[in-house]
């Protein structure tokens, strides 16, 4: 046995305590940080210090924010925001609640389709939901005029808080069905066991054990939903007509009247509310993980006839309703003239005399979204990866992990007016000394836009890739540093083949809500790169409805491939992995 | 066998390392010396720094003070890739995507080194660890005992001067265990290479190592062959770790070799665990349950041979080879009157031992334990 014939030559160049994957592993957390602190932290300090200052950039302490509660036309907003946030809330959650309930709970059929079709209005821009309600219960509606006056009509008075609430109660609706999903199915069976053969009521029992169970997860879900409703620009930009909200005065402010600071100052009042949810949200999560028992016994709905019939309505209602609703987006698009002429034809579909920008658009969204995607995957997988793998520098890592949850408190339309005053600056002034902005180029480019959506939707991809990478041996870094490899090796040839799965699932993630987004990219988008969710905003804007409507179905189309094109993926992934994973 | 020729070299040493997680203490003040080809065991519950150790003489955890000194070189300040280990870890951590080939022959690839001689180098470990052929499956597809061999293979691979084990065998079912334990020492010796093994189960440090290191919340209490360990445990507390112990509380010493238990007078012929203890200071005796012999009642020679008492046969559990027999001590005035004697089936039959019989009771001069009683 050859036991001396493969050896490290004992002689280096640098001194035999030197530990180069050591600095080359603090090296890059740093640069995480810098990064992090460049395009989160120094843009949001931005925003906040132009909120204290006069039109003419001096400092002016709350005189901004005195002005703004003094005057109840723009402090009005704030109210009106909370009202409409929080009635969305109630009604998603609840309306989730059951959803979720039906599919963890009970026996009723097609659980897959049901959870699929509810995912749907992830897949569009929130716009589109509000130009499928003009549709239906505008002045024209299909429901308003009864339809086409085959039905007697019935006008619901959409402009205002009624269709900006369900709007938003569509497109929250989904992400409070999935935060629910998650607590229901994690519940421990041992828990009804024990309640059961204590002799408790099935009542008895949904309060005492059902509610409590998924008391975190409830939590979780109604910040969420809070956040998203009182954050959303889109929705209430169509149809929310003169009930003034946060979200569209800071886009009338800014783009309207060129008011930059008292976009901020609205900015910050949006700011604060969401900050706090976001904090509630987060110990909410915390104290939900610690909750989980090691080995807890999933539980299986037994056989309720009564019970699964009355869900498996419920869960039609919904389907049907969410079903119409986009089916309604797709026939407006393809109706020659709603509701005079309803012939089909594509005519809407050429968008040449239309401003926004036509195709040119829809291809600088897929553009725009994949390089999103790409950049995006790469940026916050290799983050997640030093932050979560890599020893020693504790608070360096604490501060990058931070930093990277921070995101999911901003609001798009912050961060795209944080990074106006960022970037556009040719040059930033502090504490009296004025520096050149060396980012300046990167402004009205795509690589403006590319990075706000990176900084957008980073902090759920962080999590996504810090789930994954906790599931790894803590010791893989370890073994390969024993056996003298690089840990960057290890990086690409163990860690990224065996987390591919959340690696495309974070791709896809950024894709689709890179297509879809609108509020960070309004802000930032230029003449010369015209964005599709953008153009969408201004067709409608202009009054033509039909052509800002097919557009959006032409968004939720590219996104629903790219969602099946990640299942197609992941599935060829699943098959190659099956190989090393467990028995099969 | 000659491992005591090979261990005259000193390959390891490690002096005065004390380690602190922010507050906590995990390492007291440890020192301990490994020879050439030694296997060493460090044993201990869970939690009292075992690994920890383990880790800071591979480089994995930097000490607080105190060094590492490897043939009398410093390596304090190595880094893991420098020091020549191999390390097992406790859950193995094989790559799950790459082939048990590919696992063994990780760390050659980065060393300049042909295909050729990589590959014949990786056929040569798979064979020596007794999984040829076995070597383009994944790690999920085999059983527990071949992923640990994988995974020593692998530490072995690059011929390394030490190898560390953390508990490598605490997860395979028992039998695998201890055909594992006989193969991973005889692998050792022909190797070479001076081994450290992490466990918490004292039948594998006993039955495979050449010098126990026990250790209790971060401090190594004792250091010694596994006879020594076991013979002449160092504290009530790895009395008690290793194997089991009679405890006999509230003895007072007379003089040399002499302990009074209530009305008795007990002969002692081994002080070691007491040696700086004073006359009338209160001290522990200890002895083994197969050390109390029970005698033949009404035999002559109960009379004769000191340290024999009466005692009452309160239990007896059939334990196979040997009955353990829980004996009440006529001793007034001790709470630890109750002490277990193993006694092999053969002779209970002999002397028809039965429940509720009293038997007298002997301890052998030179089988009893003495420790001051502030070890308590
Ligand atoms: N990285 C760490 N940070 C803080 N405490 C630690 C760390 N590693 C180990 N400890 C603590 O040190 C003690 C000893 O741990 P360990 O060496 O793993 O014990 P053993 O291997 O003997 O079970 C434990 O109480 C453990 O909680
Ligand atoms: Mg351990």
């Amino acid at each position: 046995m050859p036991d001396n014939a493969i050896r490290t030559p004992l002689f280096f160049s640098l001194p035999e305590t030197f530990d180069g994957d050591k600095w080359i592993c603090r090296i890059l957390i740093l640069l995480v940080c810098v990064w992090l602190a460049t395009v989160v932290f120094l843009p949001v300090f931005g925003l906040l210090s132009k909120s204290l200052t006069d039109a003419d950039g001096n400092f002016a302490g709350l005189a901004n924010f005195v002005y703004y509660f003094q005057t109840p036309a723009l402090s009005g907003s704030l109210t009106n925001s909370l009202f409409v946030s929080g009635l969305t809330m109630l009604i998603s959650v609840s309306l989730g609640f059951f959803y979720a309930y039906a599919l963890t709970r009970t026996n009723i059929p097609a659980k897959g389709f049901f959870r699929g079709l509810a995912m749907m209005p992830l897949f569009a821009p929130t716009l589109l939901n509000g130009i499928a309600l003009v549709y239906l219960f505008g002045r024209q509606g299909l429901i308003t005029r009864g339809f086409f006056g085959t039905l007697p009509g019935w006008d619901i008075g959409l402009y205002g808080p009624v269709g900006i609430i369900i709007s938003e109660v569509i497109f929250t609706f989904p992400q409070a069905m999935l935060i629910l999903s998650v607590a229901l199915r994690m519940t421990d069976a041992r828990l009804y066991e024990a309640s059961y053969s204590l002799g408790a009521s099935k009542w008895r029992t949904f309060f005492t054990v059902t509610l409590p169970g998924i008391k975190y997860g409830l939590i979780s879900a109604v910040f969420v939903c809070f956040i998203l409703a009182f954050t959303d620009f889109g929705a209430p930009k169509v149809v929310g007509g003169n009930y003034n909200i946060l979200a569209t005065d800071i886009y009338k402010q800014v783009i309207g009247q060129q008011n930059f600071v008292m976009g901020a100052v609205v900015s910050v009042v949006l700011l604060i509310p969401t900050v706090i949810a976001f904090v509630a949200d987060r110990i909410a999560q915390r104290k939900q993980v610690s909750m989980i028992a090691a080995r807890s016994v999933p539980l299986i709905p037994e056989a309720d006839k009564v019970k699964d019939r009355l869900f498996l309505g419920y869960c039609s209602l919904m389907a049907f309703l969410i079903i119409a609703f986009f089916a309604t987006a797709l026939f407006a698009s393809l109706v020659k003239i709603w509701p005079y002429d309803l012939s089909l034809s594509l005519h809407h579909y050429n968008f040449r005399r239309m401003g926004g920008g036509g195709y040119a658009s829809f291809f600088n969204s897929i553009r725009m979204s994949f390089y999103s995607a790409l950049a995006g995957t790469a940026i916050t997988f290799a983050s997640a990866y030093l932050v979560e793998k890599t020893g020693g520098m504790r608070s360096l890592r604490q501060g990058a992990y931070f930093l990277s949850i921070l995101p999911l408190a901003l609001p798009g339309l912050v961060i795209g007016l944080a990074y106006i005053f960022f970037f556009n600056a040719p040059a930033w002034t502090v504490l009296g000394i004025t520096i050149p902005n060396p980012l300046n180029f990167l402004y009205a480019t795509m690589g403006i836009l590319v990075l706000s959506n990176v900084v957008h939707f980073y902090t759920v991809s962080f999590l996504t890739a810090t789930t994954a990478l906790k599931q790894l041996d803590q010791e893989f870094e370890t073994v390969s540093e024993s056996m003298g490899v690089p840990f960057y090796k290890t990086f690409f040839r163990v860690t990224v083949p065996v987390c591919l799965p959340a690696i495309l699932e974070i791709g896809m993630y950024y894709f689709v809500n890179s297509m879809a987004t609108v509020s960070a990219v309004i802000f930032l988008y230029s003449a010369d790169i015209p964005l599709a969710s953008v153009a969408v905003a201004n067709m409608d804007d202009a009054g033509d409805t039909a052509p800002a409507c097919a557009m959006s179905v032409l968004i939720v189309l590219t996104n629903v491939l790219v969602r099946i094109l990640y299942g197609i993926l992941t599935k060829g992934v699943h098959k190659k992995t099956q190989a090393w994973t467990s028995a099969g | 066998m000659t491992p005591k020729a090979k261990q005259n070299k000193l390959y390891l040493k490690v002096r005065n390392v004390t380690k602190r997680f922010g507050t906590f203490t995990a390492l007291k003040d440890v020192s301990f010396e490994a020879g050439q080809g030694e296997f060493i065991s460090v044993l201990g519950p869970s939690g009292c720094g075992k690994t920890t150790l383990l880790r800071v003489v591979a480089g994995l955890e930097k000490q607080d003070s105190g060094q590492v000194v490897v043939e009398d070189r410093d390596v304090s300040d190595f880094p893991v890739s420098k020091r020549r280990m191999g390390i097992v870890f406790q859950s193995y951590a094989l790559f799950p995507n790459l082939t048990a080939r590919q696992n063994i022959a990780y760390g050659l690839k980065s060393r300049k080194v042909t295909q050729d001689e990589i590959k014949q180098r990786v056929d040569d470990l798979l064979e020596l660890v007794g999984l040829k052929g076995m070597g383009r499956k994944y790690p999920a597809r085999l059983s527990g005992g071949q992923q640990q061999r994988v995974a020593l293979a692998r530490a072995i691979a690059l011929s390394p001067d030490l190898l560390l084990l953390d508990e490598p065998l605490s997860a395979l079912d028992a039998k695998v265990r201890v055909m594992l334990r006989s193969e991973i020492r005889s692998l050792q010796q022909r190797l070479g290479v001076t081994a450290i093994m992490v466990t918490h189960d004292q039948e594998e440090a006993l039955t495979m190592a050449d010098r126990i290191l026990v250790m209790n919340q971060g401090e190594l209490i004792q250091n010694g062959s596994p006879y020594e360990i076991y013979d002449r445990p160092a504290t009530p507390f790895v009395a008690a770790f290793i194997g089991s112990m009679n405890f006999i509380s509230s003895a007072v010493k007379k003089e040399k070799g002499l302990y009074q238990i209530g009305a008795h007078l007990l002969q002692v012929s081994n002080e070691n665990g007491s040696s700086g203890l004073k006359k009338q200071s209160s001290a522990i005796l200890a002895i083994r349950p197969e050390d109390v012999m029970v005698l033949p009642k009404g035999g002559e020679s109960e009379v004769n041979k000191p340290n024999v008492m009466n005692a009452r046969v309160e239990n007896m559990e059939y334990r196979g080879s040997v009955f353990r027999v829980k004996l009440r001590l006529s001793m007034a005035g001790n709470e630890n009157s109750l002490i277990h004697s193993d006694i092999p089936s053969e002779k209970i039959g002999r002397l028809k031992i039965r429940e509720t019989m009293e038997v007298p009771v002997h301890f052998p001069t030179d089988r009893l334990r003495v420790y001051s009683a502030d070890h308590a």
